[in-house]
């Protein structure tokens, strides 16, 4: 049931990308445990505002979990201490009275701080732009059910399809390795008809785009995987790996 | 109709001209694609088109031009083209593909098209719309959407409000995530063959307007804070709704208005401000430091039975937190809308379901502690179906309801005289959605030239209501199909105008303008924050312009507007500089858009004296409380044409509607 509970939020401040950053200390009192995160961000923003001065800068947007523009490293988790849920899904009654809560940026040398909270992540639109689609044009399409794609296949393709794209598995992993979210991508259109035209050259293309980028190696610690808010299976990986060594025996 | 006169500093045509084709219903979109002039495809790569948004819509419509050989510059205020608020649509996209055998077709997805838009949409766009809805899903498909199966392999449907065939495509609870990652998925192939130039955290501020025509826009670089100059052939905004007008919303936190107010400003019509979308299921308000309402796809109506008790004392015993809903025994429990709405059951209009609701909760049967909610159950379905296959279907919606309210409808309450009783879901009508826009013909073109409008930002196609799973389908088909053609129409005598200079007086003159509003906004130095502000906005705006409306009420809203905006232009407080980033001044600008929306609303609630799909004036009703429209008197599009201020009402310009194929009569969901 609902209650009030007040704490200690530590929040990661910094003015710009160049600027030196640092972390502050804000006392929050009587916050309401039915009040997500963000809204508890909200408040402490208002606050700011009042005092005239300027509001901690985060991204956010849906507040449903599924745009995936939310992040914050939070008690040492993307996403805080819920599996299975993103930063906007977080309610405060998964805290308690007292406590002092951590909030930090993603942290990764692919993910730049824009301010504050705030990075970019730019680098996963490249990598999708390196090969994460079917090389279609509209118009040209057969009828949809020409296509017979056994349930099994589609379910997991659909699974491996949810990714959300918000970089909490590059943010947990100690080597920055995108590996996960590259190999959802891998993974959905290597399980359907549709992907396995050009498969050989949509991994090859995205995991070299990945590695120009500066993410860093897989070494299977599978933190992406235990962090991801969406549930994205490390199996994953292990498919990538495979398409990705076909198609180098193929060369 | 009202002639328009001319004005230059406008741009606004002469004539509203829809420019529907000649012909039979189902031969009108043939017959235009085969006399259209086209570009042809040297000429192409001369043309440069800008596409303001990313979601279903300007996604689609970017890629697919790109792909036919434009040049586009596409922009988004997120910081990838993948986050537009397309991702956040649940339920899913309707085909008229007839894949169930369930008598299905163009006519009638056509049809309930239109009646559940309550005789308010145009005939032609949505006849058009249900034509090219087939080709959707083949187009998704081919794109590697991993939409649900049968164990056979082939596509699975199911059914939604507002129908009585299963034609909703669907990938789980995600369809709206999984068909814009379709679209960003053909966007970036075009962005890495370099004909598209995305810009992700821009915001587009200004219209610019050179000889009449639409050629570049003024957008702000969120990160730099920066202004900066695009020019074009032609524009094309697909920006979404204005559903943000009443604060708390299931729109994203960044939805706005204000690309779609900068080209009202600029003389494009605003139509049917008014049919606004309330979704009957989303969870209910808990407190005044919510940010935003979150929606229960309409797809639970499909296994969840709508209830409120019976007896009033057991709604008095559930609002004191006496009793739990799963205390009601079901002789005691009123399904009203299965007991009103026979035929259609919990699978009515999301507009008459909403005004249901609201109806019982204001007789005093809400069923939460602020008497602002009814229950939607699954203890019927878990019966029949087992446990396994209504969390297969609707799992993650239950553990979504869950971590935000710590109730998991899922779980067994109790048993009582040998029937199981599980938690439900509390439920309560929001703003989800907004059916008028920016006025468009056929062609989707505003009433400036080489302005055009397409998505939710345009109004052609839901009328007063839109039908469930057909948002998604109206942004693909204008951005797939449509759009990519009509816009050819207008293009394909602008071969010979070279690639614009940004060095005009004219964009001089917009990037002036819109420097001098941010100025501005940073000079008010008042007390009061852009958040406070947008809160008394939504206030007013659901307590007078939401559910229920009345004359007395929409005129006492638009004073209480006037005061509002005058509050807003001395007391606001913008804290940081307009260099670099500042979110807050992101906000304000934004806000100063919300309000003239609310305004406009208010003035064509005030307007239409009658009762119309998710327009509801209590003193236009039937002894039972169903919507009493007047088809005599307000058989017309409203489209309001800005008077140079913001302080001036809108003229009212209307587009009288004409049906052929389809007999106007009463909505009925009843038998």
């Amino acid at each position: 049931m609902e209650s009030n509970i007040s704490f200690t939020l530590k929040v990661w401040r910094q003015a710009g990308p160049k600027e030196q950053g640092g972390f502050k200390e804000y006392p929050m009192k009587d916050i309401p445990t039915d009040t997500s995160f963000l809204e508890m961000l909200d408040i402490l923003n208002e606050q700011l505002v009042e005092k005239g001065e300027e509001p901690i800068a985060f991204d956010h947007d849906c507040r449903e979990g599924i745009c995936g523009m939310c992040s914050l490293y939070i008690n040492g988790h993307p996403h805080g201490p819920a599996t299975g849920a993103t930063t906007c899904q977080l309610y405060m009654r998964r805290f308690h009275d007292g406590e002092t809560i951590t909030v930090e940026p993603w942290r990764s040398a692919a993910f730049p701080i824009i301010k504050d909270l705030m990075v970019d992540r730019n680098a996963f639109d490249k990598i999708q732009q390196a090969g994460g689609y079917v090389s279609f044009n509209c118009g040209g399409a057969q009828d949809a059910n020409a296509i017979l794609i056994p349930k099994t296949a589609a379910d997991e393709a659909m699974d491996s399809a949810t990714c959300i794209g918000c970089g909490a598995c590059v943010a947990a992993c100690k080597n920055g390795s995108a590996m996960l979210f590259v190999s959802a991508k891998v993974s959905q259109f290597a399980l359907l008809p549709q992907g396995r035209a050009e498969a050989a050259r949509r991994v090859k293309a995205m995991v070299s785009k990945m590695d120009e980028l500066g993410f860093g190696n897989c070494t299977n610690t599978g933190a992406c995987a235990a962090e991801c808010p969406k549930n994205i299976k490390l199996s994953n990986i292990a498919r990538l790996n495979r398409e990705f060594l076909c198609a180098k025996f193929k060369d | 109709m009202e002639d328009i006169k001319k004005d230059k500093n406008n741009a606004a045509q002469t004539v509203l001209d829809s420019k529907i084709p000649e012909g039979p219903i189902a031969e009108k979109w043939t017959n235009y694609k085969a006399h259209q002039k086209l570009v042809n495809p040297a000429n192409k790569r001369r043309l440069d088109i800008i596409v303001v948004g990313t979601g279903l819509a300007g996604a689609s419509a970017a890629s697919t031009l790109a792909e036919m050989g434009f040049n586009v510059l596409n922009f988004c205020i997120q910081d990838s083209p993948r986050r537009a608020h397309s991702i956040a649509a649940q339920g899913g996209i309707n085909a008229a593909k007839n894949y169930q055998n369930d008598g299905d077709s163009i006519y009638r997805l056509f049809y309930d098209t239109v009646k559940g838009g309550d005789y308010r949409a145009r005939e032609a766009n949505v006849y058009r719309l249900a034509e090219v809805s087939n080709a959707i899903i083949d187009q998704c498909v081919a794109q590697g959407v991993p939409f649900a199966r049968e164990y056979g392999g082939t596509l699975a449907n199911r059914s939604f409000g507002g129908a009585q065939v299963s034609r909703t495509f669907y990938a789980k609870g995600q369809t709206g995530q999984q068909l814009l990652l379709g679209a960003y998925s053909s966007l970036n192939r075009q962005i890495q063959m370099g004909k598209v130039k995305s810009y992700n955290r821009y915001e587009m501020h200004d219209i610019v307007i050179i000889d009449g025509r639409a050629r570049g826009i003024i957008a702000r670089n969120l990160v730099t804070g920066k202004l900066e100059r695009f020019a074009a052939h032609a524009v094309v905004i697909a920006t979404g709704g204005y559903g943000n007008t009443y604060f708390l919303s299931t729109n994203a936190m960044a939805c706005n208005c204000s690309a779609a107010m900068a080209c009202y400003r600029k003389g494009a019509f605003f139509a049917n401000p008014a049919f606004v979308q309330i979704h009957p299921t989303c969870i209910p308000v808990h407190g005044d430091k919510q940010s935003k309402l979150t929606l229960m796809s309409e797809s639970l109506r499909n296994d969840g039975r709508i209830w409120v008790p019976k007896k009033l004392e057991d709604a008095k015993a559930l609002q004191e937190g006496r009793k739990k809903g799963s205390d009601i025994p079901e002789e005691d429990r009123d399904y009203y809308l299965e007991r009103r709405y026979p035929a259609f059951g919990n699978l009515v209009p999301r507009d008459v379901a909403s005004r249901a609701a609201k109806e019982r909760c204001d007789k005093g049967y809400g069923v939460n502690n602020t008497g602002l909610a009814v229950f939607l159950d699954f203890s019927e379905s878990i019966e029949r179906l087992g446990i396994d296959t209504v969390r297969q279907r609707y799992g993650n919606l239950f553990d979504m309801y869950e971590e935000i309210t710590d109730v998991n409808p899922g779980e067994l309450a109790r048993t009582i005289n040998g029937k199981d009783y599980y938690n439900p879901m509390m439920i309560y009508p929001a703003i989800h959605y907004t059916m008028g826009g920016i006025w468009v013909d056929y062609e989707l073109q505003t009433t400036v030239k080489g302005l055009f409008a397409i998505g939710e930002c345009n109004f052609s196609d839901h009328g007063a209501n839109r039908l469930g799973a057909s948002a998604l389908m109206q942004g693909l088909a204008d951005g797939y199909f449509v759009l990519p053609y009509t816009i050819q129409n207008y293009l394909s005598d602008q071969i010979t105008v070279p690639h614009f200079s940004t060095n005009t007086p004219e964009f001089d003159k917009a990037e002036k303008e819109v420097q001098a509003k941010i100025d501005h906004l940073m000079n008010i130095k008042g007390k009061r924050s852009v958040d406070s502000i947008h809160k008394e906005l939504g206030h007013i705006m659901w307590e007078y312009v939401g559910m229920g409306r009345t004359k007395e009420g929409l005129e006492k809203a638009l004073k209480l507007l006037k005061d509002l905006r005058k509050e807003f232009e001395t007391n606001l407080f913008v804290p940081g500089s307009k260099e670099g980033m500042n979110i807050e001044l992101d906000k304000a600008f934004r806000l100063n858009d919300f309000i003239t929306m609310g305004e406009l609303i208010a003035y064509d609630a005030l307007n239409r004296n009658e009762s119309c799909g998710g327009h509801f004036r209590e003193e236009y009703q039937t002894p039972e409380g169903e919507a009493k429209r007047d088809d005599e008197n307000y058989f017309y599009v409203s489209c309001w044409k800005y008077n140079g201020s913001d302080e001036v009402a809108p003229t009212l310009i209307k587009e009288p509607l004409h049906y052929e194929a389809i007999k106007v009569q009463t909505r009925n969901y009843k038998s």
